[in-house]
């Protein structure tokens, strides 16, 4: 088991390094900033351009400005910023942690709520409740998250009018002043998480509830829960000891899985909640051909991708016997 | 019991209806006309009331949007004379704050948004099952080679990475489908792998390389046939989930390109008019759901049809 441990996380080391390669030169073939900054009018100066040009290592061959910026990862240095006075390191690492709190409270809410649902339309097989989870289900599967994030944003303000107070924040991830103390720091940022966190925990509790039905419900059909029913345990008890444990395995894969799938949905939530996150940090830095910037965004959420599966790997092993590593 | 008639069903493999008569007596007692695989197939499908009436509203849309497109009476380009007014019967979605027809836009959207989807689903169908089937049956250098390939496309976000591809390409809508297909396929190719590899097991398999057949006979007359079904439900769901990836990477502003629309650009311009003009905002949405959500029910029937070991129990 650690030797397979050890194994799985040297592997994804040159995964995580081709990678990198791979989206380097994705960005590298986009848009040029400096055909930007020719656009301008009035045009600067060649001088200016040129300078521009050396401060982003435009004047490297696509390869010595990929081992260059590799090799700067190791100080710490992401690259030069299309906007000069921008760290792009610490930008990264600022947004992310915004971000991290809406996936992180997202994935919690759609997994606790999958799980329920999904256990009992499947104990409840062909029941009402049965139908109308799976209804949902289709349903939420087919909304366009950025569609149904609005119309939240409008129920937000709707219901703050209702009350005639600001309960439910509908933009931003924090308010710019917040008096007093710790206390009213902590629930003025959830009241700015509630309705992101519903938007984004909407799509994921929907697929993963259809997922933990069919898992339960497979479960539910095998023999060695039959024969739990039949030397005579209770209902209950061959449902949460038996039952349940295994049937919430393979949600673990699904889960890491759909990590990718969850950070896009997160761009799309903050940048209809208009969040300073990681999210709009990718869109800006697109919309200004920030090559680097782009690049850091990337690199961070594949590692965190990546490290994801790995865990997911390693929890299977752990809570699957049946599983052995060679 | 939903196992008991399970256990009735036919199996899709083998296309022989398993006799339930008891042992010892003869077969087919009663005469029951023969049927080909597809036509049971076409049968098991047309049981499933919900998907057969999915089938007729998305071609009622897909109709809708080709043809009543080019016979509606604005294009999505006029600018007419009536600013922001709501649906009537000159305009039945209302128009925008320009003057734009916003039914004539719709439809328009609804064309680009369809045909990218339907577009991504065919390239990433067939170069992911291409690529999942070839690692599947060869195994060994060149299975570990290809899925470490696909492993990597799978550790990018897709959105993100279409947005930055998106940005480069410019508002193309077929240049906007490779981008999303190219990033798609590696999924298909993990579920077209896992097919094969359980298929290559398979005693019947064995049998016909006992009988000495080549390795494309092999994947032509068994391995193809009989993964058809879990592609052909995987490449209809596809088309559901591209059309959500287009209209968000639209959305975003980094898919289909102004003057040119799609639905994901109209609820765009509209998420500040949600509560004045509404009829801007609730239109396009509307349509990506009905989409959606009927190629989410058609999968599903399809699904039941292709492999009765999966389905409810039938009244």
């Amino acid at each position: 088991m650690l030797a397979y441990a050890l194994r799985r996380v040297l592997l994804s080391v040159p995964i995580l390094i081709a990678s990198t390669f791979v989206v380097f030169v994705i960005t590298a073939l986009s848009k040029s900033p400096i055909s930007d900054l020719r656009a301008k009018n009035p045009p600067p100066p060649e001088r200016t351009i040129e300078l521009e040009r050396q401060r982003l290592n435009l004047d490297q061959p696509l390869l010595e400005r990929y081992w260059n910026w590799l090799l700067g990862l190791f100080r710490g240095d992401f690259g030069p910023s299309v906007q000069s006075r921008m760290d792009i390191g610490a930008e990264v690492v600022d947004r992310f942690i915004v971000t991290f709190r809406l996936i992180g409270l997202a994935m919690l809410v759609a997994l606790v709520l999958a799980i329920i649902v999904g256990v009992i339309s499947a104990v409840k097989q062909y029941s009402g409740v049965d139908y109308t989870s799976t209804f949902l289900g289709f349903l939420f599967l087919s909304l366009p998250s950025f569609w149904f994030a609005i119309l939240l944003k409008q129920a937000g303000i709707s219901f703050n009018n209702a009350v005639g107070e600001q309960v439910l924040f509908t933009i931003g991830d924090s308010s710019v002043y917040v008096t007093g103390g710790t206390w009213a720091e902590f629930t003025d940022a959830l009241g700015h998480m509630v309705l992101p966190t519903i938007s984004l925990a909407l799509l994921s509790f929907a697929a993963w509830s259809r997922f933990q039905r069919a898992s339960m419900l497979e479960v539910l059909n095998s023999d060695y829960v039959r024969l739990a029913r039949a030397k005579g345990l209770r209902r209950g008890t061959v449902m949460r000891k038996h039952a349940l444990r295994t049937a919430l395995i393979p949600l673990t894969t699904v889960t890491a899985l759909d990590l990718g799938a969850i950070i896009s949905g997160a761009v799309v939530t903050e940048k209809v909640f208009q969040w300073q996150g990681a999210g709009t940090f990718l869109l800006d830095a697109i919309e200004r051909s920030d090559v680097y910037a782009v690049q850091a965004w990337l690199l961070v959420s594949a590692t965190f991708i990546i490290l994801f599966n790995l865990a997911a790997d390693l929890l299977y092993g752990v809570l699957d016997p049946r599983i052995r590593y060679a | 019991m939903p196992d008991a008639t399970e256990t009735q069903q036919s199996s899709p493999l083998t296309g022989q209806p398993s006799e339930t008569s008891p042992a010892g007596q003869p077969e087919r007692e009663f005469t029951v006309p023969e049927r080909s695989q597809t036509q049971m197939i076409l049968r098991r499908f047309l049981q499933h009331k919900l998907a057969v009436a999915s089938l007729f509203v998305l071609l009622g849309v897909v109709l809708v949007a080709f043809v009543g497109g080019a016979l509606w009476k604005y294009s999505y380009v006029d600018i007419t004379a009536d600013e922001s007014v709501p649906p009537s019967w000159e305009h039945p979605f209302g128009t925008d704050a320009v003057g734009h027809d916003s039914f004539a836009q719709v439809l328009r959207g609804t064309q680009l948004s369809l045909g990218v989807a339907v577009l991504v689903a065919l390239f990433s169908t067939i170069v992911g099952t291409v690529w999942g089937s070839i690692a599947g049956y060869y195994r060994g250098w060149l299975d570990t080679v290809m899925m470490r390939i696909a492993d990597l496309v799978l550790t990018l976000p897709l959105l993100a990475v279409a947005a930055v591809l998106g940005h480069n390409v410019g508002g193309s809508w077929w240049l906007i489908a490779v981008v999303i297909a190219g990033l798609y396929w590696a999924y298909v190719a993990r579920v077209a792998r896992g097919v094969v590899l359980s298929l290559r097991e398979k005693e019947f398999i064995e049998a016909s390389k006992a009988l000495g057949a080549s390795d494309m006979r092999i994947i032509l007359r068994h391995l193809v046939p009989n993964s058809l079904g879990a592609v052909i439900v995987n490449a209809t769901i596809l088309v559901a989930i591209a059309i959500l990836i287009e209209t968000a990477l639209s959305f975003l502003g980094f898919g289909v390109q102004p003057p040119d629309t799609s639905l994901g650009l109209l609820v765009s311009n509209a998420q500040t008019a949600v509560s004045t003009r509404p009829w801007l905002f609730y239109f396009p949405g509307l349509f990506i759901i009905i989409i959606a959500l009927t190629i989410n029910f058609i999968g599903d029937g399809l699904r039941d049809a292709f492999d009765p070991k999966q389905t409810k129990v039938r009244e």
